[in-house]
């Protein structure tokens, strides 16, 4: 286990450390210089300097990568042109209402998920099976900026049961929990009804049914618990996928997290807070995944005693 | 509900053809018709400056057909090429090849996407490199697995003994085989790429007014859904039926390939 971790570990810093890079190199791609794209057509050559200097543009590569890197270490992401102010601040108070719009979307897609998989695996091949496999497959072709307009229409509009938009008010959590879980309701209930079937078939489950258990013993305690292991790591994975499908969702809804800092900063041209916003969701997303391995790992050693 | 999944891909190809019948009509403002709601003259009713919904939902159905078929045919063409490579050279190339499709892999897909649409800007070219930027891993991957399982065949040794060239070996011998696999990859990356489409020129970083793209098209409609909600649901319901035909049909053609599937239920 010591060894597993230990090389789960070193790919976790190799990983961070390549895509920090490539976060490093994105500003490098803007077409032309970036500092006029960033300031406009009507700057000055002196504020051109001012931001360049800022920047550290005026360095050689390798000069301006070491001091992002220094930087990293420190937490120091630089400063946005905006807001004038640390970027490391403004991600900061950004980041937990993301993380808590995708965990409450977890919950919401766990929620729908699980009796939409099981009856369709019980009542496979019968209609109930062919619903909600139908109802699963729309789920995930409906796109979430549309889901969200529309529930919008719905439930706020029309019923005025819930808030339009914006996070302060009790409840404003529903509509962008429910679009951006709604998809990954459908993954889970597919995978969930796809791993169930696999077991039914299983001789455990048959040696179950001869001993004459009920049926909710066969099906919860032996069948549900061993489907669950596919599922879970789905989970985990999906939601480091989340996160970064929290930026549409977070822009239609007004949602102040890191999603809509990113887009807003896009907008803005402040280039310092994009590559933060990026390499947080992504750091993020990578580290969820490794922690969902680790979970698999322990939960089952044939994978730690692979390789 | 195959055949009805095909009939809406059928449709999708022809509406995109259709907009170049409509030609300028669609950015045509009439000024009388400002947000106005669909009636038996204009089906789809006006949008937000006078122009005819119905004429933009074509431009928009072309927009998303040529981005899916850039984004799929480059992803494909590049992805199996270096796959099939990696797969039939083993050794340091495969382990670096690897190492890059990790890499490719650690980051999220549409974060990739948005982060190099920012920087190059707007515009159609732009939306299909950010997206072969990202669509190529699956194909990679997918194409490395296949060859490795396949590279050890007996056709192929006998190809090697026999002195053919290493080009013919992949594109003769190998390519065909695995053609299926990665045709149902196809379908769903087609689907993947006109929901990121939409999506990007949602954000405002794909496809700029006045191109119309179905995304943009409902990001400009949230503005009026109070007075005019068929701004967004007409493109919207337009999005969902191709992306659940595309889906429809992948899921057809890998249940075909998957033998486990056909095993009969319990």
């Amino acid at each position: 286990m010591i060894n597993y971790l230990l090389r789960l570990g070193l790919s976790l810093l190799f990983i961070t450390w390549v895509v920090s890079s490539l976060v490093f190199l994105l500003i490098h791609l803007v077409p032309g210089d970036p500092v006029s794209v960033m300031l406009g057509d009507w700057a000055s050559p002196a504020d051109e300097q001012a931001l360049r200097h800022q920047l550290g543009l005026d360095r050689p590569l390798w000069q301006q990568y070491i001091h992002y890197f220094m930087g990293l270490l420190q937490f120091d992401l630089g400063t946005s042109l905006f807001f004038q102010q640390p970027v490391s601040d403004l991600v900061l108070e950004r980041l937990p209402m993301t993380a808590y719009l995708a965990v409450m979307a977890m919950l919401i897609a766990v929620l729908i998920a699980f009796p939409l998989g099981m009856w369709a695996a019980l009542k496979s091949g019968r209609w109930p099976d062919y619903a909600s496999m139908t109802v699963a497959l729309v789920g995930v072709s409906i796109p979430n900026f549309w889901l969200g307009p529309m529930l919008i229409l719905l439930f706020s509009i029309s019923l005025a049961w819930l808030p339009v938009s914006g996070a302060d008010q009790p409840w404003a959590w529903v509509l962008p929990a429910v679009t951006l879980g709604t998809a990954l309701a459908a993954i889970l209930a597919r995978m969930l009804r796809a791993s169930l079937l696999e077991i039914f078939h299983e001789d455990y489950i048959r040696t179950a049914r001869a001993k004459g258990l009920s049926n909710t013993r066969v099906y919860g305690l032996h069948a549900l618990r061993n489907a669950l292991l596919p599922v879970v790591t789905i989970m985990g994975l999906q939601l480091g996928t989340l996160l970064g499908g929290a930026v549409i969702t977070e822009v239609v809804f007004d949602w102040p997290g890191l999603g809509q800092l990113l887009v807003d900063s896009i907008q803005r041209r402040d280039y310092p807070v994009v590559q933060a916003c990026i390499l947080i969701i992504s750091v993020a997303y990578i580290t969820v995944n490794a922690l969902t391995e680790l979970v698999y790992a322990w939960l089952d050693p044939r994978i730690r005693l692979a390789n | 509900m195959k055949w009805l999944s095909l009939l809406i891909v059928l449709a999708w190809f022809a509406m995109a053809f259709g907009a170049f019948l409509v030609g300028e009509s669609a950015n045509l403002v009439d000024l009388n018709k400002l947000l106005a709601m669909p009636d038996w003259q204009s089906w789809l009713g006006y949008d937000e400056l006078g122009r005819p919904l119905f004429e933009r939902l074509l431009l928009g159905a072309q927009t998303s057909l040529f981005v899916a078929l850039g984004v799929v045919i480059f992803s494909a063409l590049i992805g199996t090429s270096i796959g099939i490579y990696s797969g039939f050279m083993g050794g340091w190339v495969d382990r670096v090849i690897t190492k890059v499709i990790d890499v490719f892999l650690a980051f999220p897909g549409l974060l990739l996407a948005i982060g190099l649409a920012a920087v190059l800007g707007p515009g159609i070219e732009n939306v299909i490199f950010a997206l072969v930027a990202v669509g190529w891993v699956g194909y990679a991957r997918l194409a490395r697995a296949q060859t490795l399982s396949l590279r050890h065949r007996e056709h192929i040794q006998a190809a090697r003994a026999l002195g053919v060239s290493q080009p013919v070996i992949l594109y003769r011998h190998l390519l065909p085989l695995i053609l299926a696999p990665l045709g149902v990859e196809a379908t769903f990356g087609f689907a993947g790429a006109v929901i990121a489409e939409a999506g990007l020129s949602f954000l405002g970083l794909g496809v700029q007014p006045p191109d119309a793209s179905w995304g943009n098209m409902i990001r400009e409609g949230t503005r009026y859904l109070l007075v005019a909600p068929h701004l967004v649901i007409v493109p919207g319901v337009a999005l969902m039926l191709v992306v659940l035909a595309i889906n429809v049909l992948g899921d057809r053609g890998r249940d075909r390939l998957d033998v486990k599937q056909s095993t009969p239920h319990v």
